[in-house]
């Protein structure tokens, strides 16, 4: 089956909330998202701090692709398909380094850090009229934001921040230290990296505040949350809604608040965490004003996801087939903070979230089994259901809350909704004219 | 207890089957699902630590693992997390783990790599074998560094080291004991 303008009706149904099963099963849509979005869309592939100094490369991913993250001389940094130009063979083999040049092992093909071909064998002779800067590595374009590093393929695609529409802010929040530096933010070393039978887009979008009461059941009867409680913290924040965007960009948040202390209290176990926490915040609201209290955590279409607070992480759904996902948690954490306060804060990220973590080994089970279980012939007839306040109109952010974003109920649906929405827009369209959004809101 | 004072060959060749044997139960225990009496085998200052392995260049093995207790790991931590997994487990609403997956530790290569008088530490190779469901299976196979100490008259894990042979974890998620 494949997705275009006549088929989309059927597959992605807004207006009902409904979503057919097709698009998470089949090996033709597959192929098309790799094509209409995964070489389209801005994609994240990392993070400043992975790659500090000239030389500096880390691997990463877009779509199914392996690219290469690298820092050049003059700090510049750039995103390269992961082939090399002769014979197609993967130019760099380890998953982070320094290094001047990229040769690739099987004839010797050899590329500077601004991926420019500048040796190859056999060269006198037999290449004479080679045009060595058409042979380069291809590379992506690249933007950074704020610390973070995202990739796109198409050159007709917007700049990242009107990519970003309304979400720009709550993005620059997320990656903000505690404090409120902006891009304060670290990535703890190993990015965690793991295999997941389900279709990529069952954990991509934000927000589902539907099913942690049964799935996290277990979790937070054990009492995990570094206060002792629950399975993390619960502070009162204020009042929650779902926010999405027009771009396909969704999250949850919380309204601002001034009298709002979200770390007072918390880390009751270990308060050389609390008191560090609650000086930083303190630090936030003078930078930030009431915005400082909102937890940001929003999910990019198409693939990154987000938790904002503890576990701070930035989460990539690498599709690897159509029934298999590849996560690659990116834990964050602030850069500036005490040598123990980093320790006791990254053993709570582990025992939460990853392969390991008791919250988030649940949710594998889970997504695991909604695409197994959907596979036969019944059942992917039948449409999943995306209705919870199907009839509710959002709140225009701007005009309510002088905030960016289309504002519902904590549990509605109406995330998904858009966001497959947004998928659908991806699928049908010929261009990215037909895909740019007039109307941002913020 | 053997002479570990001067041992001979013959007291080592002992004290390896001791701990072998040790292991060996420690294994039964876990495939058996009797996890508390697991937990009674685990000093109280045990720290579990499975890190992540990245593909490093030759000469740069030192950078192959993930650093214990500053870089993230698979597993980086002690009896009280322990004690909380097995706790989970019990619920019945652990759904990775509801029903039980069937479980095998095999354990083989066991080494005795420093004997002191009240603490041992020993190699091993480890293939867990992890059958769920109807047909989920998974296979992990790597080694592990036990550091055991005497306490009273019996052996206990005051430290482990698990050095999983994967990059990028081939499973959905780590829910059995290694």
């Amino acid at each position: 089956m494949i997705a275009d303008a006549d088929s989309i009706g059927t597959l992605v149904d807004k207006e009902r909330g409904l979503v057919s099963r097709e698009i998470f099963l089949s090996e033709e849509i597959y192929q098309q998202e790799l094509e209409q979005i995964f070489a389209r869309a801005w994609l994240f592939v990392g993070h400043e701090s992975q790659i500090p100094n000239p030389g500096d490369f880390v691997l990463s991913r877009m779509g199914d692709e392996p690219v290469i993250v690298v820092r050049d001389r003059n700090r510049r940094v750039h995103v390269f398909l992961n082939s090399c130009r002769h014979r197609g063979n993967r130019v760099c083999r380890y998953d982070q380094g320094n290094t001047s040049v990229f040769t690739c092992t099987f004839h010797g093909w050899t590329y500077d850090l601004e991926g420019k071909l500048t040796a190859l064998p056999f060269h006198d002779g037999g290449y004479n009229d080679l045009d060595k800067p058409a042979w380069g590595l291809w590379e992506a374009r690249s933007e950074l934001f704020e610390g973070s590093i995202w990739g796109c393929w198409d050159e007709s695609a917007p700049d990242f921040r009107e990519y970003l529409g309304g979400t720009e802010l709550y993005l620059s929040a997320l990656l903000r230290s505690i404090d409120g530096t902006p891009g304060g933010a670290e990535v703890l070393g190993g990015v965690q990296k793991w295999r997941i039978p389900c279709n990529w887009k069952v954990p991509s979008p934000d927000t589902d505040r539907t099913h942690g009461w049964i799935t996290h059941k277990s979790v937070d009867a054990v009492n995990i949350a570094p206060s002792g409680q629950g399975r993390r913290d619960r502070s009162d924040r204020g009042q929650s809604y779902t926010v999405n965007f027009p771009e396909g960009h969704t999250m949850s948040m919380t309204l601002p608040r001034e009298d709002a202390q979200p770390y007072r209290g918390s880390w009751a176990s270990t308060p050389i965490v609390g008191e560090y926490l609650d000086h930083a915040y303190q630090e936030r609201k003078k930078k930030m004003g009431a915005l400082a209290s909102t937890q940001c955590a929003p999910g990019i279409f198409p693939n990154a996801g987000s938790q904002g607070g503890q576990p701070w992480v930035i989460r990539i759904m690498h599709p690897q087939g159509p029934t298999t996902t590849e996560i690659w948690s990116y834990f964050l954490i602030d850069r500036d903070a005490p040598r123990e306060v980093k320790e006791i804060i990254r053993d709570y990220y582990g025992r939460y979230a990853g392969p390991g973590g008791m919250t988030q080994q649940d949710d594998m089970e889970n997504w695991h089994w909604s695409t197994a279980a959907s596979k036969g012939t019944i059942s992917r007839r039948l449409p999943y259901n995306y209705q919870l306040f199907v009839d509710e109109q959002p709140l225009h952010g701007p005009s309510n809350f002088g905030l960016p974003g289309l504002f519902c109920s904590i549990t509605s649906d109406e995330n998904h909704r858009r966001y497959y929405q947004r998928w659908a827009e991806f699928m049908a369209a010929k261009s990215w004219d037909e895909l740019r959004v007039h109307e941002h809101v913020k | 207890m053997h002479a570990l004072t001067t041992p001979t060959e013959q007291d080592r060749l002992l004290l390896r089957l001791e701990i072998e044997d040790f292991l060996y139960r420690e294994a039964d225990l876990l495939d058996e699902r009797r996890f508390d009496e697991w937990l009674e085998l685990l000093t109280d200052d045990i720290r579990y630590w499975m890190p992540m392995r990245r593909n490093v260049p030759y000469g740069e093995q030192d950078r192959e693992y993930t650093v214990e207790r500053l870089d993230m790991s698979w597993f980086d931590e002690g009896k009280t997390t322990l004690t909380q997994r097995v706790l989970q487990m019990k619920t019945g609403s652990h759904w990775c783990e509801e029903p039980f997956s069937r479980i095998s530790h095999l354990i083989s290569n066991v080494r005795l790599l420093d004997v002191e008088p009240s603490e041992v530490r020993v190699s091993s190779r480890f293939i867990v074998h992890k059958n769920r469901l109807e047909d989920e299976d998974h296979v992990f196979i790597g080694r592990r560094i036990d550091t055991l100490r005497r306490v009273d008259a019996s052996w206990k894990i005051a430290r482990r080291e698990i050095l999983l042979d994967q990059n990028v974890l081939l499973a959905k998620n780590l829910t059995a004991f290694f």
